[in-house]
């Protein structure tokens, strides 16, 4: 039988045999919507070093994080409240008396800060094997933007229980923006959209949290991934595989995406959910450190909590506001601490861009930042007293020369030869 | 010229009139989007009713006893209204020194309480309970020596480590900058404190 199609073209299509219902549908299909054509491109011929390791799992990871922060949020949407009277009271009906609700919340709670774990090892990756560096500096720019509404995102989710830690935390936070020259009252006044944290505020975090920003979240991920696959994968060597092709310009040490990776990654799919599983079962507020026993006491505008700390995710930074004497000036370096991640494709200099062929200087630097960031997280959770703060200053002053002092060190820094191909060992 | 093409018709083209009808087109596109926005952008201040809820609340002191603190709520901060005793006051002066700002040039307060108290009258004191560092809420910590040997006696905030005199007024190695806030209030009759309003009328 003939077909007309959109374009006035007629196609033959098989009549009978196995799965014939199935290919004719499949054909019509593509005429309408190039399907096939997307599979091939971005997965079945779209190749990827095939030396990826460990390391390479976060990606992939992030977004299965995000699909489970979408679902279990749109179910908590369903029993929750926002509102000042209501918030809090829903919050628990939904722990102890919505089936299974304590479940979706957990999964909901552990999810955010399991989001933050995963970005942050992807993240690590890029400094390890220079993912940023050219041609990957706007994939490297898109992947920030997707940091910064995830931590956009997980404030205001924080927000919404309505607990006291919740309502504090939402105020030293808005509060900072009081901090900038003429016009911070009145931004913290419309910010709020009340004279203190309010009914308005709650209900406009609630817009914000469970529309606005996981649209843009999506928008920013959606773009990350589009970049990647214009640029392609880096890998462990840090070399193109694309500058090796045969004669058919298929990389020869690229493996198809899919069925090699696509494969891997279910892999580390079943490691993340056994250990959500974990988190969520036995130990779903860690300690205090995923939820904070403060939040379980509703939010009280006359009375402060002991210590205000923020989620474990972003204490690097508050260590750093807490550690300078000076409100304005710690705010001022607060944000210049993660905007000054932006400009790393560009600070860094070195000949090479991975660490596997780098010299002890960038490596010893990198050593230097991770030990300051995990310094400067463990110091946030703690009281600004005494030592700590005196710690706080000095790893303050690493984290910031590590970035400062790049272009410098990556100059000076003894790097070895990269090899022509990738380095790789068949199992 | 270089302003001019050839369309395939044959026409001629005034690239130029052309570059010229876009550009206007995205500076009127773009003046509109600013005035379509405000409406957003305004929805977000306080609402008449949160505004007429931050109307002056009073406050009858003949309740308080002398040393004693209460807090009432305006504008849904909290407002420390202490009682000073004299003993009180003689603490507030002699540690000039070791304030960051102690004739109050960088805080914010009304005209009539830009004085070393810090109020209108010796006796009482009225501040915003919240500490300028990052909005918390400090504790009274009144009695002399409680956080340390030379501690006069005042305010101390649990989370970033603020510390504040009888007068509201900040110490140095503090993480706020300026002292506590003084609302503007009056008083109408001998014992009764308005808070939110002055001769000037009511806080904007």
């Amino acid at each position: 039988m003939t077909v007309k199609t959109a374009t006035g073209t007629a196609a033959t299509l098989p009549k009978t045999g196995p799965g014939g219902a199935g290919r004719r549908f499949w054909a019509w299909l593509n005429e309408r919507m190039p399907v096939e054509e997307f599979i091939s491109s971005q997965a079945t011929k779209y190749y990827a070093p095939k030396n990826f390791n460990l390391w390479y799992y976060f990606g992939s990871l992030a977004l299965v994080v995000l699909v489970l922060q979408l679902v279990t949020g749109i179910f908590l949407t369903m029993f929750y409240k926002p509102g000042e009277t209501t918030a809090f009271d829903s919050v628990q009906f939904i722990m102890r008396e919505v089936d299974y609700g304590w479940l979706i919340r957990y999964l909901h709670s552990t999810g955010a800060s399991f989001f933050f774990i995963v970005v942050y090892l992807h993240m690590f990756r890029a400094f390890l094997y220079g993912s940023y560096r050219r041609p990957r500096e706007l994939l490297w720019l898109i992947g920030m933007a997707v940091y910064l509404v995830l931590m956009a995102e997980a404030f205001m989710g924080y927000v919404l229980p309505w607990g006291n830690m919740s309502f504090w935390g939402a105020q030293v936070i808005i509060n900072l923006f009081g901090t900038i020259p003429g016009i911070g009252p009145d931004l913290v006044l419309w910010i709020r959209g009340d004279y203190g944290i309010a009914d308005a505020t709650l209900n406009r975090f609630f817009a914000l949290h469970v529309a606005a920003l996981p649209l843009a979240l999506i928008g920013v991920v959606a773009l990350h991934l589009v970049a990647l696959h214009e640029v392609g994968s880096n890998n462990p060597d840090g070399i193109e595989i694309h500058d090796k092709v045969d004669k058919d310009g298929k990389p020869l040490d690229g493996v198809a995406f899919h069925p090699y990776y696509t494969v891997k990654d279910f892999v580390g799919i079943g490691v993340l959910l056994v250990l959500l599983a974990i988190v969520v079962f036995f130990v779903p507020t860690l300690g205090g450190l995923f939820l904070e026993a403060p939040n379980f006491e509703p939010a009280n505008p006359i009375s402060t909590p002991e210590d205000i700390t923020p989620v474990w995710y972003f204490t690097p930074y508050y260590a750093i506001l807490r550690a300078v004497p000076d409100q304005r000036i710690g705010a001022l370096l607060l944000l210049i601490a993660v905007m000054l991640f932006l400009f790393v494709p560009w600070l860094d200099r070195s000949p090479v861009r991975s660490m596997r062929y780098r010299g002890w200087i960038s490596r010893s630097a990198l050593a230097i930042f991770v030990v300051s960031f995990v310094g400067l997280g463990y110091l946030g959770l703690q009281p600004a007293l005494g030592v700590y703060v005196i710690i706080a200053r000095v790893l303050a002053v690493l984290y910031f020369c590590f970035f400062l002092l790049m272009p410098i060190y990556t100059r000076l820094d003894p790097v070895k030869p990269v090899p022509e191909r990738l380095v790789y060992h068949a199992h | 010229m270089a302003d001019h093409a050839v369309t395939a018709g044959g026409d001629e083209v005034d690239l130029s009139r052309r570059k010229f009808l876009t550009r206007a087109t995205i500076a009127t596109g773009a003046v509109g989007a600013v005035f379509a926005a405000v409406p957003f952008i305004e929805s977000w201040s306080p609402s008449e009713r949160a505004r007429a809820a931050g109307a002056p609340v009073t406050l009858d002191l003949s309740k308080l006893e002398p040393g004693q603190m209460t807090t009432p709520v305006w504008r849904r901060q909290p407002i420390y209204v202490v009682r000073r005793t004299p003993d009180m006051v003689s603490r507030i002066a002699g540690h000039d020194a070791d304030l960051k700002d102690p004739h109050s040039q960088d805080s914010k307060q009304p005209q009539y309480a830009r004085n070393d108290l810090r109020s209108r009258t010796p006796e009482f004191l009225v501040l915003i309970g919240i500490c300028t560092h990052l909005g918390c809420l400090p504790k009274q910590r009144f009695a002399a020596g409680e956080l340390y040997p030379s501690w006069p006696g005042g305010f101390h905030c649990p989370c970033h480590g603020s510390r504040f005199d009888l007068a509201g007024r900040v110490f140095d190695g503090s993480p706020a900058s300026v002292n506590l806030v003084v609302p503007p209030y009056s008083y109408p009759k001998e014992t009764l404190l308005l808070i939110g309003a002055d001769e000037k009328g009511v806080a904007s």
